[in-house]
Formats: C-alpha cells, sequence, structure tokens
C-alpha cells in the first residue's frame, strides 16, 4: 500500500498530464460524434456575449453592402405583396379563421425569422456560425439558415438560451440534397475542407446534361430543412468520376461567407412529424427484416 | 501590477487576438493558419510548478477551443507542451545563470540560440498534435506533413517578430524586496 502511495506521489505530475489529455480527447470526440459539446451551452453565452460586443465594432465596415442587399431584398419582398396581384371577382365571399388551412387549401409550412450574424469563419475545416438567437427564442436543432439574399448558409446544429451554432456549407460533415434548377435532378452538396470559394456536388448521373452556370437550388421534397427552390450556388466547374459513372460539380456557392451579417432562420412546422415518420418506418423495416 | 494580474491579462490578450485577427485573416491559402495563441505559455516563469504548468495549459486550451468550437482539441496540445515545458528548459539552460537570475523564458536569458530551439519544439510540438488529431478526423497524410511544417513556420515567423518588437522587462531576481 504504501509502495502504491509513493508511486503516486512520484508521478503525480505525469499522472496528471494523463488524466488532462484523457479529459481534453473526451471532450474531442464525444463532440465530434454528437455536434454537442460538453458544457459548450454555458461557454457559448459567454463567447456569445463577447462576440456580439466584437460584432457592433465590425458591422460599420459592411454596412454600405449590407444596406445594399436588404434593400434588394425589400423591393423584391414588395413585388410579391398581395396589392400587387388582382384576383377575379367570382362573387364568392372569402375570409379567415383561426384554422391554419385556409379556404383555399394552402397552408404555412415554413417560417422564417431574422437573425444577426455574431461569429464567423472560413478558415478552419469546420466552420461554424454563430447567431443570436436560441432556445429563448424558440429555435431548436434542424433548422435551416440563409442569408438577406436567399442563399443557403448552413443548418443549426446547437443551441443556447440566447445563441446558436450554426453548421456552415464550408464544413467537411455537411451534407445537403440540392437539385439542379434546369434538369431537377438530385445531388448531393459537399465540402471538401480545402477552398472556401468553391463547394462539391456529387452524386448526379452522366446521362443528363449540365452546363457551366446553372443554378443549383434546394430541393424542398428530398430535403425536409429548406423550401424548394433556394439558391446554393451555380456550376463553374464540370468534372466526371467515371468509375461511377456519376459527375463531380465545382459549384460556387451563391451565399458570401466571408461577410455574413444578417440571416434568416428557417423552421419547417411538419419537421417533427417528418423525422417520427422517417424513425418509424426504418424501425418498421428493421423488423420485418428481422422475423 | 501583480504578476497573477499581468499573466492573466497575457492570456486574454493573445485569445482575443487569436480568435479576432489570426482566424479572421482573409485566406491566403488553405495551408496558412498563423497560431501564436500559446505563446504566454511558453512565457511562464520559471518558478511555477509542474503540476500548476499543466493546469495552466488545460484551463488556456480550453477557452481557445470554447470559441473555436473544438472543445478539447487545443486544450490536449497545450497540457502536452506545458508537460515537455520543464525538461527542454533543464537541457538548454545552464544551471548556474539563467534559472537564478532571470524570472522567465526569453532570449535574454537563455541565449538566442536555446531559446530559438525552445520555441520551435514545443511549435513544433503543439501543432504536430493539433493537426495530429484533426487528421485523425479528417484529410490525408500528405496534407497533414505539409501543414505541420508550414503552420510551424508561419508561428515561429510571428514569434519571432513579437519578440523583436516587445522585447519584455525582464526584472532581475535578488534577495531584497
Amino acid at each position: 500500500m504504501r509502495n502504491i502511495f509513493l508511486f503516486l506521489r512520484h508521478y503525480r505530475t505525469f499522472i496528471t498530464f494523463l488524466f488532462l489529455q484523457v479529459i481534453a480527447l473526451w471532450f474531442l470526440f464525444s463532440y465530434n460524434k454528437f455536434h454537442r459539446a460538453r458544457f459548450l451551452g454555458m461557454a457559448n453565452e459567454v463567447t456569445g456575449k463577447i462576440n456580439t460586443q466584437y460584432n457592433k465594432v465590425e458591422d460599420f465596415f459592411h454596412l454600405q453592402q449590407e444596406n445594399r442587399r436588404l434593400h434588394r431584398e425589400n423591393d423584391s419582398l414588395l413585388n410579391m405583396l398581395p396589392v400587387n396581384f388582382v384576383r377575379h371577382d367570382t362573387g364568392v365571399q372569402s375570409y379567415q379563421d383561426t384554422n391554419p388551412q385556409d379556404s383555399t387549401g394552402f397552408y404555412r409550412r415554413y417560417f422564417l425569422y431574422p437573425a444577426t450574424v455574431t461569429y464567423t469563419t472560413v478558415s478552419s475545416q469546420k466552420n461554424y456560425i454563430q447567431i443570436n438567437r436560441g432556445s429563448n427564442q424558440g429555435v431548436k436543432d434542424g433548422w435551416g439558415v440563409i442569408n438577406s439574399d436567399g442563399s443557403v448558409v448552413g443548418t443549426i446544429v446547437n443551441v443556447s438560451p440566447n445563441f446558436s451554432q450554426v453548421m456552415s456549407l464550408l464544413h467537411v460533415q455537411s451534407r445537403l440534397d440540392a437539385s439542379l434548377k434546369k434538369s431537377g435532378e438530385l445531388g448531393t452538396i459537399e465540402w471538401e475542407g480545402k477552398n472556401p470559394n468553391f463547394l462539391t456536388m456529387v452524386r448526379v448521373p452522366k446521362a443528363i446534361q449540365v452546363a457551366k452556370g446553372d443554378s443549383v437550388i434546394t430541393s424542398g421534397n428530398n430535403d425536409i430543412t429548406f423550401p424548394k427552390g433556394f439558391l446554393v450556388g451555380t456550376v463553374s466547374e464540370i468534372g466526371v468520376d467515371n468509375a461511377q459513372g456519376m459527375y463531380v460539380l465545382k459549384i460556387k456557392p451563391a451565399a458570401n461567407f466571408f461577410n455574413l451579417q444578417q440571416v434568416h432562420i428557417i423552421n419547417n412546422v411538419d419537421r417533427a412529424e417528418q423525422m417520427q415518420l422517417i424513425k418509424d418506418t426504418k424501425l418498421k423495416v428493421d423488423a420485418g427484416n428481422n422475423k | 501590477m501583480s504578476d497573477f494580474l499581468k499573466y492573466t491579462f497575457r492570456f486574454i490578450l493573445f485569445i482575443l487576438l487569436q480568435v479576432y485577427l489570426l482566424n479572421k485573416v482573409p485566406h491566403l491559402h488553405r495551408y496558412i493558419v498563423p497560431v501564436i495563441y500559446y505563446l504566454p505559455l511558453l512565457w511562464l516563469p520559471f518558478t511555477v510548478s509542474r503540476l500548476g504548468l499543466l493546469f495552466i495549459g488545460f484551463a488556456v486550451g480550453i477557452c481557445l477551443d470554447y470559441y473555436m468550437m473544438t472543445p478539447g482539441l487545443h486544450a490536449a496540445a497545450c497540457v502536452l507542451i506545458m508537460y515537455v515545458r520543464p525538461f527542454l528548459i533543464n537541457i538548454l539552460t545552464p544551471k548556474e545563470n539563467a534559472e537564478f537570475t532571470y524570472k522567465e523564458p526569453s532570449p535574454l536569458a537563455m541565449q538566442w540560440t536555446p531559446f530559438a530551439v525552445y520555441v520551435f519544439v514545443l511549435t513544433l510540438l503543439h501543432h504536430g498534435y493539433v493537426l495530429f488529431l484533426e487528421w485523425l478526423s479528417f484529410g490525408s497524410f500528405l496534407d497533414f506533413i505539409v501543414k505541420v511544417i508550414i503552420t510551424t513556420a508561419i508561428s515561429l515567423l510571428l514569434t519571432f517578430t513579437v519578440e523583436l518588437l516587445f522585447p519584455r522587462r525582464l526584472r532581475f531576481r535578488t534577495n531584497t524586496p
């Protein structure tokens, strides 16, 4: 027994070293798996507050560009106002009730909320964006984020009371189902972790026609985070993976990740139900296979 | 200003510098990310105990990690270099003068060559370990090697620039209070 204590005393530095290494590596690897850091909620509040202060200063340098873009978007929104459209008068009285299902059979599936970016990088292989909306404002994991032009930015992966972390498209683990606007063909948007100016689109069959400059948009039906039609980027180089007979398209992202400031968060109201259905289906099929 | 405040201030300054300046410099090349937040760790006084060094290293690393959303990555590397530091200093400094007349490692206390070796070895260890852990989850081996070399080179360049631009006021330790 005495020898054990002597041993511990003699090697206490080394043992502490090992202990701290194990803690650090445990933090690191458990985080990579679940995207949810230990104590991150707490730390996020502190870094978020400092980032907010810093951001106030930084905002000044981008004001002009940002204003121009907001103006453009306001313009496009004004164009969409119902006053711009005239209905044929059929004599039917239209009314509004509390039922979300309105009389024309439409109901609202996506809600957009504004948010401000507090911290962003492009220099890492795993880039995150911090925004100033959190669980106190009702934000949840898995919501989509677009910039003020309506171009896709990323997906929320972690939420603290007043801030959230967005996994940017410039993240080596980011996967987004998107489609080519012209042909409607589906593919997956990835990032190789090298050049922040380009994304990669894979799994597009070689049989279809693709040209430089083609738009890539969110697919809407294959991906439950984003509504259909938000711009992801444009094709800038066409490569072919001959082994698989698929295209490897180099995509120039539509969002400018270098000076993100104002973003919109997208909430899909049906999300919980859709996720549940996917999960249940999997369980059901697996159960069937095991019989 | 008390020593404790001085060192805390240094750590905060360097972490903010790293997060808001060096991580935000426009991309020159995908390999070039200058990292110097660990410099104050190399400047800690000779008198700090080895256990103390480890805990300070962990604390500084984890602070940076929570900014960069990589919990544990830099903490692990800082703990490693803080563990190696006392051995290096023992090898590199002549016992009789440096540790007893100067307070902290610096070019003046250790001579330029041993100090350069000291900074080089710890920088290489730090970047090697951080990039190794990153490489485990992503990337190719060639990338890893090239990255270690280039990041170490750019960080050393910055370190020596800092040393030359801001020579630290070195106080002699004496018996008189």
